[in-house]
């Protein structure tokens, strides 16, 4: 009996390894880096959040770093200006980009791609560079075209960027103006998905354009919805370019989100124990927001 | 009546779609036409929205105060190794994932996706700790390239590409006594080629276009990305209308002409490994 038990693990690995062992070899670079620029990342970063980080030598604290932080009335902030942020760009740019794909979709399939390319089209410029072109449109001096555009219909000029009353409304609103290309052409190729059986069968019945679209259309689009949703709210919590290139957070915090903070804590503070404490809280707030999405706007679509 | 009301309606859709059109481009457009009118840098200069005094001073002077060549090459070279590296380890472990059911495949998997939801600023600092205090790589190609060498995004893309190629044909070669690396090689990757065509374009556009981990492990002028080089220009020269917007289209013109000379995959490709709905 005690012979068998050993061969039998020994041959049952060797024929795991025979079977599979070229599968595991696919996949062995992807878990390496996976292993050391990931996992091991999360967990070192959480260890950090509960010390008071030193290269040479660390301390325990505890909770100390997240008693700070929520204690902190820049974080604070910084929270209430990422909230903002993210609540008034995602859903405008959700009914934006449904808007411009329903108006899209009524097009001759020639018109379609000509607007699908358009509209994409500042989605392939960087990040970097679409701050700097809307740092000079919101410039206040002479150069600024929005402030001309005002001048136009006789307003008086703006100071965009450079008062706190204002600078988080016009990144909200370079937001608004931008691509929305990527969410256009999952909207029309889902909308190209809905069976017409179905607006034929809604014609018979005298239903309104009104109740087709809320019977019919939106329902079945629920699932793209959903997608730019989470992707949206995701994104929007971490912006980051349009801060450090158009603002630094200013004026008097009025800018500052939790990415530019833990920016800021922990590569001009280095203080690499707070920062990662910060970065949980985000964490946190990304996954708890996405699985109350999945939650609540989900549901089985048949068709 | 029905049709005359439905050419109105279209009528009215196509103004609200070009209205829309050239507010999404202007931002592009005015870069551009900024870039070549030489500004000269005064004060009361206000920028024409027409290419009027047409020059390629702005362009000139950019690049005479700037690395943007060497940069531009550090882009281009990043980029490369980035698409080759993401492309070849993304599709094999998405063949791997999708087609041989392996004990664990399931669990590794989803291991790797569940991370997708942790944001990049929580790894960010002993990532950074890591690669320049315990590997000593700062400053370094190394360095930029390896942490996003093979995303478990693109692993994601490739699983649910691979997932719709028939399976028929890895049995076939596999009586054929292929090895499993040959048929990877000989029978997927030419069947994927339209799916590997879209990761490569996407993978090199956002390459191209990263900007915060480039930025924060480079130290010296020469190592910067073409990303990163920009935006020490535009701090250090406020002034220079039209040598940032020529630097601004520097940093956005090969993407732009990428854009227009593959088209279809960019338009097309935004739909693999997406939501069915």
């Amino acid at each position: 009996m005690t012979t068998i038990a050993p061969n039998r693990v020994r041959s049952s690995a060797g024929r795991l390894w025979r079977e599979y062992g070229w599968a595991y070899l696919f996949i062995l670079a992807p878990v390496l880096l996976f292993l050391v620029f990931t996992l091991y990342p999360v967990v070192s970063a959480l260890i950090m959040s509960f010390q008071q980080y030193n290269i040479m030598n660390s301390t325990w604290i505890g909770f100390d770093n997240y008693e700070r932080l929520f204690q902190d009335a820049t974080f604070w902030k910084s929270m209430r200006n990422t909230v903002i942020f993210t609540v008034c760009t995602v859903p405008v740019n959700i009914i934006i980009t449904f808007v411009l794909s329903y108006l899209i979709y009524q097009m001759k399939t020639k018109w379609q791609t000509f607007f699908k390319a358009t509209l994409y089209l500042p989605a392939v410029a960087s990040g970097v560079t679409i701050s700097i072109v809307w740092l000079a449109i919101f410039d206040p001096t002479n150069v600024g075209l929005l402030n001309r555009f005002l001048e136009w219909f006789g307003l008086d000029p703006v100071i965009w960027l450079g008062q706190s009353k204002t600078a988080l409304f016009s990144l909200i609103l370079m937001n608004w103006l931008g691509s929305h290309g990527a969410g256009i052409i999952l909207y029309l190729a889902s909308m190209g998905g809905v069976p017409k059986s179905l607006y034929e069968a809604a014609d018979i019945d005298h239903a309104s354009g009104w109740t087709k679209f809320t019977r019919i259309t939106w329902p079945l689009l629920k699932p793209t919805t959903l997608y730019l949703l989470v992707t949206g709210v995701i994104t929007s919590f971490q912006v980051f370019i349009s801060v450090y290139m158009m603002t630094q957070g200013g004026p008097n915090f009025a800018t500052t989100t939790i990415a530019y903070l833990i920016y800021q804590t922990a590569f001009q503070f280095y203080e690499f124990g707070l920062a990662s404490a910060q970065s949980f809280v985000l964490a946190f707030l990304i996954i708890l927001v996405s699985v109350i999405q999945f939650k609540y706007f989900s549901s089985d679509v048949e068709y | 009546m029905k049709t005359r009301s439905k050419t109105i309606f279209l009528l009215i859709a196509a103004a609200c779609l070009i209205v829309w059109s050239i507010v999404t481009i202007i931002p592009l457009y005015w870069m551009l036409v900024g870039s070549v009118q030489d500004s000269a840098a005064t004060a009361s200069f206000r920028p024409s929205m027409l290419p009027e005094a047409f020059s390629f001073a702005p362009y000139e002077r950019f690049f005479a105060k700037t690395a943007a060549w060497r940069w531009l090459l550090n882009s281009l070279f990043i980029s490369s190794v980035l698409t080759i590296t993401n492309v070849f380890f993304a599709s094999l472990a998405g063949y791997a994932f999708a087609k041989l059911k392996f004990p664990g495949s399931n669990a590794i998997f989803w291991v790797l996706l569940s991370t997708m939801m942790i944001p990049a600023q929580v790894t960010l600092i002993p990532l950074y700790i890591l690669i320049v205090n315990v590997f000593n790589l700062g400053d370094s190609y190394t360095a930029i390239i390896l942490p996003t060498a093979i995303t478990v995004g693109n692993i994601f893309l490739m699983k649910q590409y691979m997932s719709s190629l028939p399976t028929s044909l890895i049995h076939a070669a596999r009586i054929d006594a292929c090895s499993e690396f040959g048929i990877f090689w000989k029978v997927i990757l030419p069947l994927a080629k339209p799916g590997l065509a879209v990761l490569a374009i996407f993978t090199f556009v956002a390459s191209w276009n990263e900007f915060f981990w480039p930025f924060l492990i480079t130290n010296s002028t020469e190592m910067r990305t073409i990303q990163v080089g920009l935006a020490s220009f535009v701090f250090a020269e406020s002034t220079d209308f039209g040598a940032i917007m020529a630097g601004a289209s520097v940093g956005a013109l090969p993407m732009l002409i990428l854009f227009f000379s593959l088209q279809r995959y960019f338009l097309q490709g935004i739909t693999i490994g997406a939501v069915k709905g």
